[in-house]
């Protein structure tokens, strides 16, 4: 993916936002993404390929994954095509790796964001989504915080989708 | 002269028992969830810079997408089309609901998986397909509760409100039959997740609703906290999307707005966990949970998708220039959760076939049919907090009476005699004769004060209040007001005071029908308030406002009566008076109401040139305005302070508690939205209940203030307090009047009828 946003100190506003929602996020290089990743998976890990060159997944983490492994995974790490400061939200484009159902069929989701991807608010995210839906027809996720509901009688994490949010930024 | 016709006595009877149950059983959970909800509105959309330009933004989408709706339609069948999908314009429920049972029959599907559509609901597709051997399973856990349950949706975002948390263990305990009793809001959601997550997998279909769709890219806007609408695309290979026509904007940057204001609106979060743009059939694999060893891949080239764009009723509601405006909602669910009536009983009894909270009316009318939205539609009395919740702008409480009105036009009375010789309404056929009695309250006014006290004795009576009650359904619990010997028209003409030679300024003061028949006091405490700042006060006799026609929905009427009081006051403000009014419910006939009822030029005219008297008092004291000429408070003097529902909504319940801090009173304000009284619905016997539980939260916080005073700016909250409280509140401008010819406060009480002091 191109990098085509400009960071402007995008990184501490969304930084600060995403935890508003509970989101742990942490800015790494190139280099300690792999180990950074392994760090933050659970085992039985899946993934799909990230989309940078010089960033790649750990071995520990099944990428291609059957529907079983899918099934047994407590962590899914996939990439964030871009991320809203303001309100601490990542995109999560949809693709033919998966990265759809293995953000959302685990317990724990870690997202891989590039910061050159943060935009500052919707409007700027909106640009986005015009042209590249426009074009591609693809799907993409505005994901912010881990799924939830209130249908219960208290707000609880995990409705159909991950307890828990992580974010690598990598810078 | 039967009394089971659908508007006779027993059917108010049965209303009032439908509600006394709701409010019983529902009551508690909804008026928390709701009150929450409304709570975390005001907070999260006063995070937006931009809040009100946003709402005009999304508003402007809106009126562009509906008045191109049909090139819309076009424009979305070419995208999807292009990208591999079907679209499908049903006319109505019965072609939408034929044309998914066909994908599910050529799809082998033995089970949908749906997400949560309020669309789906109006068509009844679940039974449709049900009767037809597919297992419909609701995945979204609020309806999941409500499948097991059996019931129906309270409320249209959060659909199982109504139930508390340990009433949804019960269920689940007894219906499940788990091994450890379930307990725990997390317990029960990692159960349902559980089990709805392994139905999912097996689930052949997945249907969800669309709470937009781009005619640019055909991509499908879904708002959800929950992952289920992601599951149900990701995991089946057929999806089949059901939305209403209507939901279509032109492109995706058009959501942008809408992504911003939808949940902070409804249920007050900044943004729901999940806005999922889907462009179907999406390029992600599909995961064959019953192959668990091939492993997942693929653009998802073996996906069907299907979108279902469902007419049934809303081309023509298009069409119909007062019905237009509720295709512009985007089902945020404000207009429900801002709503006093809607946050004591919820969708249950403000409701109709499917949808529920104050646009439902124009919903049900348009989908349904008048019948549908006849059940709910006394529900909203026109407060009009919802206006400003409204992201979108609509005119909910204008769509309310224009339905009402169209009621009443199916409407044949009886005991019509009774009032007709009390109501010259204009209504070319007929309200029932409770509207009728009410709506034409002025007539009732101007003969119960000619006959004061003696009428007051007697409508208060035993026999007159039951037989009130049974042939109108008067509230008999209710005191009626206390009519006044002396108007304060009169009054003022009683006068023998010269007017200032070289006023300041100069003010038609507006004798609206409580000011000048019932609470003349406050009337007079307005003259002298405005006088001592230089002022000079005239007050003509001019009619009603038109306002208590207009609240029964008899619009002819209220039509005719803004006619009179333009005609009355024209002449006035072109002499260069200002129009100055006490009761804020007249006010925003003015100011709002009025736009409906009068040609623009008319309607401008009286709207720029009249102010709620508060309002225009600290205008004055802007100006350089004598302060020191009014009452000011002695001591640490503390009033509690209830702002009228319609003077908040036209943001003028700052000025009086300005004026009040000027004049030393330390305020509290309320936060009810409401006082449940609501002009003459708290009078209407089947509404009584209602009224008063709304009114016990606003007297709770009244309670809790523990103020010197209680004050209040409406002759209904002023009313419904005195019942409530056992004590009659002041208006401000009875607080801060210069003593005057007469004693300021609790000159009259209304209780003795003694209206000639
Ligand atoms: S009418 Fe307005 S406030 Fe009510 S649900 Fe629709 S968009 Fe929301």
């Amino acid at each position: 993916m191109a990098h085509q946003h400009s960071s402007g100190g995008g990184y501490e506003a969304f930084a600060a936002t995403a935890a508003e929602y509970g989101v742990d996020v942490r800015r790494v290089s190139p280099e300690e993404a792999e180990a950074a990743i392994e760090g933050a998976v659970d085992q039985p890990a899946v993934g799909a390929l990230l989309p940078w060159d010089g960033v790649a997944l750990p071995a520990a983490v099944t990428t291609d994954p059957t529907p079983a492994e899918l099934s047994a995974a407590t962590t899914g790490v996939t990439a964030a095509s871009l991320a809203i400061a303001d309100y601490g939200s990542v995109v999560l484009r949809a693709d033919e790796h998966g990265s759809e159902p293995i953000s959302l069929f685990t317990d724990h989701h870690v997202a891989v964001l590039h910061e050159d991807d943060i935009v500052p608010d919707m409007p700027a995210a909106f640009d986005w989504f015009g042209e590249t839906l426009r074009e591609s027809r693809d799907s993409a996720i505005i994901a912010t915080g881990p799924s939830a509901t209130a249908d219960m009688g208290a707000l609880v994490q995990g409705a159909h989708g991950p307890k828990t949010v992580e974010v690598l930024v990598v810078a | 002269m039967s009394s089971d016709t659908p508007t006779g006595g027993t059917a108010r009877e049965s209303k009032a028992e439908h509600i006394r149950q709701l409010l019983a059983t529902e009551g508690d959970a909804v008026a928390a969830n709701t009150r929450g909800f409304n709570a975390g509105r005001y907070e999260s959309v006063a995070k937006l810079d931009e809040y009100e330009a946003l709402k005009d933004e999304a508003r402007a989408i809106k009126a562009d997408a509906i008045e191109r709706l049909p090139e819309l339609i076009d424009a979305v069948a070419e995208a999807v089309e292009e990208n591999g999908g079907a679209v499908y314009i049903a006319e109505d429920a019965a072609d939408a609901n034929r044309y998914i049972s066909e994908v599910c029959e050529e799809a082998d599907a033995d089970r949908l998986v749906k997400s949560k559509s309020m669309t789906s609901e109006e068509i009844e597709v679940n039974e449709h397909l049900q009767a037809r051997g597919v297992d419909v399973v609701e995945t979204d856990l609020g309806e999941g509760v409500l499948q097991i349950a059996d019931e129906a949706p309270s409320h249209i975002v959060a659909p199982a409100i109504h139930k508390s948390r340990a009433e949804i263990a019960a269920l689940f305990n007894e219906y499940f039959d788990p091994e450890e009793p379930l307990e725990t809001a997390e317990e029960l959601t990692l159960f349902a997740r559980e089990r709805l997550g392994e139905q999912i997998k097996e689930a052949d279909v997945g249907m969800t609703g669309a709470n937009f769709v781009t005619a640019d890219s055909g991509t499908i806007a879904l708002v959800t906290s929950e992952g289920n609408a992601r599951k149900t695309v990701t995991v089946p290979d057929t999806h089949v999307a059901v939305a209403g026509v209507a939901k279509i904007v032109p492109t995706v940057e058009d959501l942008q707005p809408f992504v911003e204001l939808i949940g902070r609106s409804g249920t007050g979060q900044d943004i729901t966990s999940y806005i999922s743009l889907f462009t179907p059939p999406i390029n992600s694999p599909t995961v064959e949970f019953d192959d668990p060893e091939t492993p997942i891949g693929g653009a998802g080239e073996d996906r069907d998708f299907h979108l279902v764009l469902l007419d049934n009723g809303r081309l023509a509601m298009r069409e119909d220039e007062d019905l237009r405006e509720t295709l512009y909602c985007i089902r945020c669910s404000a207009c429900a959760n801002t709503c006093a009536n809607f946050q004591s009983v919820g969708g249950h009894a403000f409701g109709g076939e499917t949808y529920s909270g104050g646009i439902a009316t124009g919903w049900e009318a348009g989908v349904h049919g008048l019948d549908s939205a006849a059940e709910f539609n006394d529900l909203c009395t026109g407060c009009s907090r919802c206006v400003e919740a409204c992201p979108v702008g609509i005119d909910i409480p204008w769509i309310n009476t224009v339905v009402r009105d169209r009621i009443n036009d199916g409407h044949e009375g009886e005991f019509e005699f009774l009032v007709d010789g009390l109501s010259p309404d204009v209504e070319t056929s007929g309200p029932d004769l409770q509207k009728r009695l009410f709506g034409n309250f002025e007539t009732l006014a101007r003969v119960g004060s000619a006959f004061a006290p003696v009428s007051n004795w007697l409508a208060n009576a035993d026999p007159a209040a039951a037989l009130l009650e049974r042939v109108a359904g008067v509230a008999r619990e209710r005191d009626l007001p206390a009519f006044q010997r002396t108007t304060l028209v009169e009054w003022v003409e009683s006068r023998d005071r010269i007017p200032p030679a070289d006023p300041d300024r100069k003010v038609v003061l507006y004798p609206d029908l409580y000011t000048n028949y019932i609470d003349v006091e406050r009337g007079k405490a307005a003259v002298r308030t405005l006088e001592a700042l230089g002022v000079e006060v005239v007050v003509p006799s001019v009619p009603g406002s038109g306002r208590a026609p207009l609240s029964q929905g008899m619009i002819d009427t209220a039509r005719a009566k803004a006619e009179a009081v333009a005609g009355d006051l024209d002449p006035y403000v072109e002499a260069g008076y200002d129009v100055v009014v006490v009761e804020p419910s007249d006010l925003a006939m003015f100011r709002e109401d009025y736009r409906h009822l009068l040609p623009e030029e008319r309607f401008e005219a009286l709207a720029d040139n009249s102010f709620e008297v508060i309002e225009y008092v600290y205008g004055l004291l802007e100006d350089g305005g004598d302060l020191a000429a009014l009452d000011h408070a002695t001591g640490e003097e503390t009033v509690a302070y209830h702002s009228h529902c319609q003077q908040r909504t036209l943001g003028l319940d700052t000025y009086s508690v300005a004026v009040l801090e000027r004049c030393g009173y330390g305020v509290r304000t309320t936060d009810a939205e409401c006082c449940g009284m609501a002009g003459s619905f708290g009078y209407k016997h089947q509404y009584y209940d209602l009224a008063m539980d709304v009114g016990e939260s606003l007297a709770a916080e009244v309670r809790a203030a523990d103020a010197d005073h209680v004050v209040a700016s409406g002759t209904s909250c002023t009313d419904q307090l005195d019942d409530l409280l056992g004590d009659r509140p002041a208006h401000v401008v009875e607080l801060i009047a210069p003593e005057g010819e007469q004693s300021v406060l609790s000159a009259t009480s209304r209780h003795t009828g003694d209206g000639n002091r």
